[in-house]
C-alpha cells in the first residue's frame, strides 16, 4: 500500500542524504520524494512516498523519527489529504493533431507553457492518477520527455483539526 | 564592569578571541573529558598543539582503529563519553570499524575528525575523504563545522547526543581553518534540539499493562540485553526478578546486568546460550524484554521464537520495538525507571512448576565439555580463569569461538565487567578494548580473553599497552584457525577448511618483543600455573594457550533453526 508521510527537517546539509541513504540501508523503497522549504527558512518539507505494509511503515516513521535533523514525522494513511504531483511533459504535435491534442490539454485542465515546431510542452498538475492518465492519453501521438516532482500532500483543514 | 553574558552570545567585544583549537580543548574539558585517544596528522595539528599543554591524559594507539576501540571501550568500562580523535582522509576512514562497532552496541563515543581547508573540500585534496558520507549510517550523527562560532554548540551538542537516549556515535568534522580561526568564546547554553526528543519515564499504562501481564503470567521469563547495562538498571532488575519470583536469562551484551550466581539466572541465550535459557524462552507465556533488540543471533527462527508467549518489550528506542517480533505491550522508556516502577506494583507469585521445569533443564543440560581430555581444553583455561580471579576481573574480548566461551564459561555478575563486540562482531576489538578499560579503571583487573586471529588484527597496540605501563592481561586462547569459521564450515560445508587456518607468530616471544611479557602454556597440567603467572605480572602479558585445535562451541542453534533446536547438547560424550 502507498503511504504519503511528511516529514518537517532542519534546513541543513546532509538531511537528504541521510534520509536517502536510511531508506537504502534499511531496504525501503522510495516511490516519490519531494523537498522545499517551508515558510521557516531553517525547515524544510519532505514528503516521501512509500509502498509497504503497515510493518514496514511503522518501522520508516520510527527511524525516520530517529534522524536527530528530522524534527517531525507525520504518515497521512487513513486521512483526508489534498495530494498532487506537478508535471511537465512534452508530446509530439503534428500539425493535422494539434487540435486534438489542446482539446486534450483543456480536458486535464492542463496548460501549454512552451510550444516548439514539433513539440508543445505541457504544464499538468493533480493527484497522481490524474498524472498518470495524461501521460496515457498522450502516448498515442508520442511522449518525448516527462518530468515529474514527486507527490506533495498536505492534509484537509477540517481532518487536521481534529487531530 | 562587565556584564554577566547571556546564554550563547558571544562576550563584549572587549574579549579575547581564541583560535578554535583552544575553543575545542575548553569545550571538552567543560564537558568533563580526563581522557583522549587519538593519532595525530596533517590537520588536526592545530587542535593537538592546544592538547599538549591541556589538563587531559592522552593516549597514542598505533592505529587509529585502535584508539576508537579503546575509547569505546573507555565508555563500556565507566559509562562516561569516550572521545577518540583522528586527522582527515585515512585517519577517519581507519575509525569507520570502530564507529560502526560502538553503534551496534550503543556505546556513547564522540569523534572528532580533521578535515581539510573548507575551500578545498570537494577537490580531492590530500587526505581529503568525505567522512560525514562515509560515517553517516555508522554514527548516531554526524555533522562538519564550517562556521567557527557553532564549533562549541556543536560539540556540546554531540555529547549530549552520544550519552542520551539509546547512546551511539556522535562525529564531528572539523576543517583545519576551522581550528585556526580567532573565536569570542561562549557560554554553555541549553541544548535545543528539535528534532531530538527523548522518552525516559514509561507510560504508566503500558507499565501497568505489563504488571498485569507478570502477575498473570504462570511461565514467564526476562531476556535482558545490553540497555539494562547501559541504563545501570541492574539493581532495579534484581528488585522486580526476586520480587516477582521471575527467571532471568541475558544476552551476550547484557552479560554482568544480572548475577550469574543467583539461582534464577538461566545465564546467556541464543545461538550458543545455555540450552535451558533457551528453553525457557521457547516454552514461557510471558516474556519480558528489556533493553535488548531480538537480533538473529539471539532468537532464531523469529516464526518459532517464545511463540506461545505474550511480549513486553521495554526499550528506549521506539525503533527497535515490533522490529523484529510483534510486541504485545511496548513500553518505551528508561529502563531503570521503568524496572523500578514496574517493582513497586508486581506481586509474588510461586510459580513451582515452571520453577522446577527450569531445574529438570539446569540439570539435564548445563553448559559443559570434555574434562577428562589430555589436550588443554579452552573452556577449562576459562573456568580456571574465574576461579583463580574469583570472577571479579573485567574481561574483554575479541569475536568468534574464545568470546562464546568467555560468555559461557567465565561467571558474570556485575555490569560493566564484560566488554565484547556484540552487535558487528569485531575480530581485533579485544586488545585495544582491553586498553580502554584499564585506562577507565587502573586498578582494575582486566583480561583480554582472545583468539589467535582477533589478536593479529590489532595485536600491534600491545605497542601501547607497554608505553603507557597498562598491567592488561591477554589470555590467548590460540587453535591456529579463524575458529569459528572453521567450526561452520566442519559443520555446514563439508570439512572443507578454506582458508580459514594461519601460520602465527610466537607470541610470547613476540610480546617480548614488544617489551610485555609471554609465556606459552601447551600442557593441561601447566595452565592453572599459566594464569597464576599472568595474573602475577606487573607488565602487560600475553599469555598463549595452545588449546585443542578442533574443540566447537556447543550447544549452537544453525542459522534458520528454532532456539530449541541446539545441536551438541551432548557433544564431548560422542568424542
Amino acid at each position: 500500500m502507498k503511504h504519503i508521510i511528511s516529514a518537517l527537517v532542519q534546513n541543513e546539509p546532509g538531511v537528504l542524504a541521510h534520509v536517502a541513504g536510511m531508506f537504502a540501508a534499511r531496504a525501503f523503497n522510495i516511490d516519490s520524494l519531494a523537498v522545499g522549504r517551508t515558510d521557516d527558512p531553517t525547515i524544510s518539507r519532505m514528503t516521501i512516498v512509500v509502498v509497504g505494509d503497515d510493518r514496514v511503515l511503522e518501522q520508516v516513521r520510527k527511524q525516520l523519527a530517529k534522524i536527530i535533523t528530522i524534527v517531525k514525522v507525520q504518515d497521512f494513511v487513513g486521512q483526508d489529504v489534498v495530494a498532487r504531483d506537478l508535471m511537465l511533459l512534452s508530446v509530439f504535435t503534428p500539425p493535422e493533431k494539434r487540435p486534438e491534442i489542446l482539446a486534450l490539454i483543456e480536458m486535464f485542465n492542463a496548460k501549454v507553457v512552451d510550444i516548439g515546431p514539433k513539440f508543445v510542452m505541457v504544464e499538468v498538475s493533480g493527484p497522481e492518477n490524474k498524472i498518470e492518465a495524461f501521460i496515457d492519453a498522450c502516448r498515442p501521438y508520442g511522449v518525448k520527455n516527462v518530468v515529474r516532482t514527486g507527490t506533495v500532500a498536505m492534509a484537509r483543514y477540517a481532518r487536521s483539526q481534529s487531530n | 564592569m562587565s556584564t554577566q553574558p547571556t546564554d550563547g552570545e558571544p562576550h563584549d567585544p572587549q574579549t579575547v578571541h581564541k583560535p578554535g583549537s583552544q575553543i575545542i580543548v575548553d569545550t571538552l574539558i567543560e564537558q568533563g573529558v580526563e581522557v583522549i585517544f587519538g593519532y595525530l596528522g596533517g590537520v588536526v595539528l592545530p587542535l593537538f598543539d592546544k592538547l599538549y599543554d591541556a589538563p587531559i591524559r592522552f593516549i597514542i594507539p598505533r592505529h587509529e582503529q585502535g584508539g576508537c576501540h579503546m575509547a569505546d571501550a573507555y565508555a563500556r568500562a565507566t559509562g562516561k563519553v569516550g572521545v577518540v580523535i583522528a586527522t582527515s582522509g585515512p585517519g577517519a576512514t581507519n575509525l569507520t570499524t570502530g564507529l560502526a562497532t560502538a553503534m551496534m552496541d550503543s556505546t556513547p563515543l564522540v569523534a572528532l575528525t580533521g578535515q581539510v581547508r573548507t575551500e578545498l573540500i570537494g577537490n580531492d585534496a590530500f587526505q581529503e575523504a568525505d567522512t560525514t558520507g562515509i560515517t553517516r549510517p555508522i554514527t548516531k550523527h554526524n555533522v562538519i563545522v564550517k562556521d567557527p562560532d557553532k564549533l562549541a554548540r556543536t560539540i556540546r551538542e554531540a555529547f549530549y547526543i552520544a550519552s542520551s537516549g539509546r547512546p551511539g556515535p556522535v562525529l564531528i568534522d572539523i576543517p583545519v581553518d576551522m581550528q585556526i580561526a580567532q573565536i569570542a568564546p561562549t557560554e554553555p547554553e541549553a541544548i535545543n534540539l528539535p528534532g531530538y526528543k527523548l522518552r525516559k519515564q514509561g507510560h504508566a499504562r503500558q507499565i501497568t499493562m505489563a504488571a498485569n501481564a507478570i502477575n498473570e503470567s504462570q511461565k514467564p521469563v526476562i531476556y535482558a540485553g545490553g540497555g539494562v547495562v547501559i541504563s545501570g538498571a541492574s539493581q532495579e532488575l534484581r528488585q522486580l526478578a526476586t520480587k516477582a519470583n521471575l527467571p532471568v536469562t541475558t544476552t551476550l551484551m547484557g552479560l554482568g546486568a544480572y548475577d550469574q550466581n543467583r539461582p534464577e539466572s538461566l545465564d546467556m541465550l541464543g545461538m550458543h546460550g545455555a540450552a535451558y535459557a533457551n528453553y525457557a524462552i521457547q516454552n514461557c507465556d510471558l516474556l519480558i524484554s528489556i533493553g535488548a533488540r531480538f537480533e538473529d543471533r539471539v532468537t532464531g527462527k523469529l516464526k518459532t521464537f517464545a511463540s506461545g508467549a505474550k511480549i513486553v518489550h521495554i526499550d528506549i528506542d521506539p525503533a527497535s520495538i515490533s522490529k523484529n517480533v510483534r510486541v504485545d505491550i511496548p513500553v518505551v522508556g528508561d529502563a531503570r525507571l521503568i524496572l523500578a516502577e514496574l517493582a513497586k506494583v508486581v506481586e509474588h507469585r510461586p510459580r513451582k512448576a515452571w520453577f522446577e521445569e527450569i531445574a529438570a533443564w539446569k540439570e539435564k543440560h548445563p553448559l559443559r565439555y570434555d574434562t577428562e581430555a589430555d589436550v588443554v581444553k579452552p573452556q577449562y583455561v576459562i573456568e580456571e580463569l574465574c576461579r583463580q580471579t574469583k570472577g571479579a576481573a573485567t574481561i574483554v574480548t575479541g569475536v568468534g569461538q574464545h568470546q562464546m566461551w568467555a560468555a559461557q564459561f567465565y561467571r558474570y555478575s556485575q555490569p560493566r565487567q564484560f566488554i565484547t563486540s556484540g552487535g558487528l562482531g569485531t575480530m581485533g576489538f579485544g586488545l585495544p578494548a582491553a586498553i580502554g578499560a584499564q585506562i577507565a579503571k587502573p586498578d582494575a583487573l582486566v583480561v583480554d580473553i582472545d583468539g589467535d586471529s582477533s589478536f593479529n588484527m590489532t595485536l600491534t597496540e600491545l605497542s601501547t599497552a607497554v608505553q603507557y605501563e597498562l598491567p592488561i592481561k591477554v589470555c590467548l586462547l590460540n587453535n591456529g584457525y579463524m575458529g569459528m569459521v572453521r567450526q561452520w564450515q566442519e559443520l555446514f560445508y563439508g570439512e572443507r577448511y578454506s582458508y580459514s587456518s594461519l601460520k602465527n607468530p610466537d607470541f610470547a616471544n613476540l610480546a617480548k618483543a614488544f617489551g610485555a611479557a609471554g609465556y606459552t602454556v601447551d600442557k593441561k597440567e601447566d595452565v592453572a600455573a599459566g594464569i597464576e603467572k599472568m595474573l602475577a605480572e606487573k607488565k602487560p602479558c600475553v599469555v598463549d594457550f595452545k588449546i585443542d585445535r578442533t574443540e566447537n562451541v556447543w550447544p549452537m542453534v544453525a542459522a534458520g533453526k528454532g532456539l530449541h533446536e541446539m545441536d551438541g547438547l551432548d557433544a564431548f560424550e560422542m568424542v
